[in-house]
């Protein structure tokens, strides 16, 4: 019976995730497909894009991998990276926030837009802020016993990918400024600074967790403690080296007299 | 290749600079490619790397990687505003991949000693070799800089 009770249980903790991202799909679909029908209409790539990532974050998602995640830590780095940096960088590309606002009554795009500006998404948005909440939040994680605990509760171990999926989205969308409208106007200069530090700090990372055999206390051996730890390292370049393509294809769209002047100015 | 003659100095060293960038991160991607992982003679992390070498390690990690994808970007800015000085880029691009090699020789291996070209050997040969390898592309570098300034005089 207990058992039972248990079983139940985890498999509800396991098909939320699951169920608010096909919810979320479905009212992002929909909003897009009522602006088609408008004069501004929607391109058909943001909807592409959406569809990626949350292909990719449903793949992670899954039951199969998630087990897989759960008992081995190269199957755990596969997911993280998914969840807080390739399905961010898809959903940032889809221009979510713009559509919300395009679609909300008047009413309630106001009070959107005013939670925009507030202070709050202003301070987490910097790519600074952003930076920190998603290196730093690895750090903390991997050198810490927190990775360890995050093994026993479940509650704890989706509020983590919580994090890094908010965390990475913030961080690609405080990278590119684009095409959701940033608060922030900051030059390509000082974004393509943040992603180089980001780039140095998360190999930092990947050499410490091989060389001192972080995440500790898993009751996984130290080889696949390091196989792990390779995986974040090359892995992660990969997800940076495509937001930086990303980043400089976009600018590359911009007309040619404009380019200069986005390179060094903060006009956006 | 190049336009007016006002833009000259602006385009060329541009051209040269972004070329370097590139240089360095070819060079770079070719150490990771075929010594890393295909000859497997260097090692991912050498355990006599003092902690300094982790976090300069890291720094230069990042360097190499935006390196090549900013370098490309500023080659295809530049040869869409029909301002790019060809060569000036084959300067540029061969002092990048000798510098790099020399930095990585010296520097790397030698200084701040993150790793060695091969373990259980004597790396004497080795050295002599890999920063041979990285004069030989220096000394082209400086040969096709020269070329450059000459035909941008002439």
């Amino acid at each position: 019976m207990h058992a039972h009770g248990h079983a139940t249980q985890g498999a509800l903790l396991e098909g939320w995730p699951l169920a608010l991202i096909a919810l979320v799909t479905v009212g992002y679909l929909a909003a897009a497909n009522r602006q088609c029908g408008t004069s501004s209409g929607w391109s058909a790539w943001r909807g592409i894009a959406f569809l990626m990532g949350s292909l990719l974050l449903a793949l992670a998602f899954a039951p199969p991998l998630m087990a897989w995640a759960h008992h081995d830590l190269r199957g755990h780095m596969a997911l993280h990276l998914l969840i807080g940096m390739f399905a961010p960088l898809a959903w940032v590309l889809a221009a979510p926030v713009t559509l919300l606002l395009r679609t909300l009554p008047q009413a309630g795009g106001r009070r959107v837009a005013a939670f925009l500006q507030s202070r709050f998404i202003r301070c987490v948005s910097h790519p600074i802020t952003a930076l920190i909440l998603n290196i730093g939040g690895m750090y903390v994680l991997y050198l810490t016993p927190l990775y360890t605990a995050s093994l026993d509760s479940s509650v704890l171990h989706n509020a983590i990918h919580l994090h890094f999926l908010l965390a990475g989205y913030l961080f690609c969308w405080a990278i590119l400024a684009e095409p959701d409208v940033s608060p922030h106007r900051l030059s390509l200069r000082f974004r393509l600074g943040v992603l180089f530090a980001s780039i140095a700090t998360h190999s930092v990372l990947g050499k410490l967790m091989y060389s001192q055999g972080w995440p500790r206390g898993t009751g996984h051996s130290l080889e696949e403690v390091r196989a792990a730890a390779q995986l974040m390292y090359y892995g992660g370049d990969l997800a940076e080296v495509l937001l930086a393509v990303v980043l400089l294809t976009l600018w590359l769209r911009r007309p040619v007299e404009r380019r200069e002047a986005l390179l060094t100015s903060k006009a956006s | 290749m190049m336009n007016a003659p006002t833009s000259l100095p602006t385009d060329s060293k541009r051209s040269l600079w972004a070329a370097v960038l590139v240089g360095i991160g070819v060079m770079a991607a070719v150490d990771e490619i075929v010594f890393h992982q295909l000859l497997q003679w260097h090692h991912f992390f050498d355990f006599g790397t003092p902690a300094f070498g982790i976090l300069s390690d890291g720094l230069l990690h990042a360097v190499e990687l935006l390196a090549v994808v900013v370098g490309v970007f500023m080659l295809l800015d530049l040869s869409q505003r029909k301002r790019l000085a060809t060569p000036w880029a084959w300067a540029g691009f061969f002092l990048g991949m000798g510098g790099f090699q020399l930095f990585d020789g010296l520097i790397n291996h030698k200084i701040l000693r993150l790793h060695q070209i091969r373990y259980g050997v004597d790396p004497l040969l080795y050295d002599l070799v890999w920063n041979g390898a990285a004069a030989v592309l220096l000394l082209i570098g400086v040969w096709l800089y020269r070329r450059a300034k000459q035909s941008t005089r002439g």
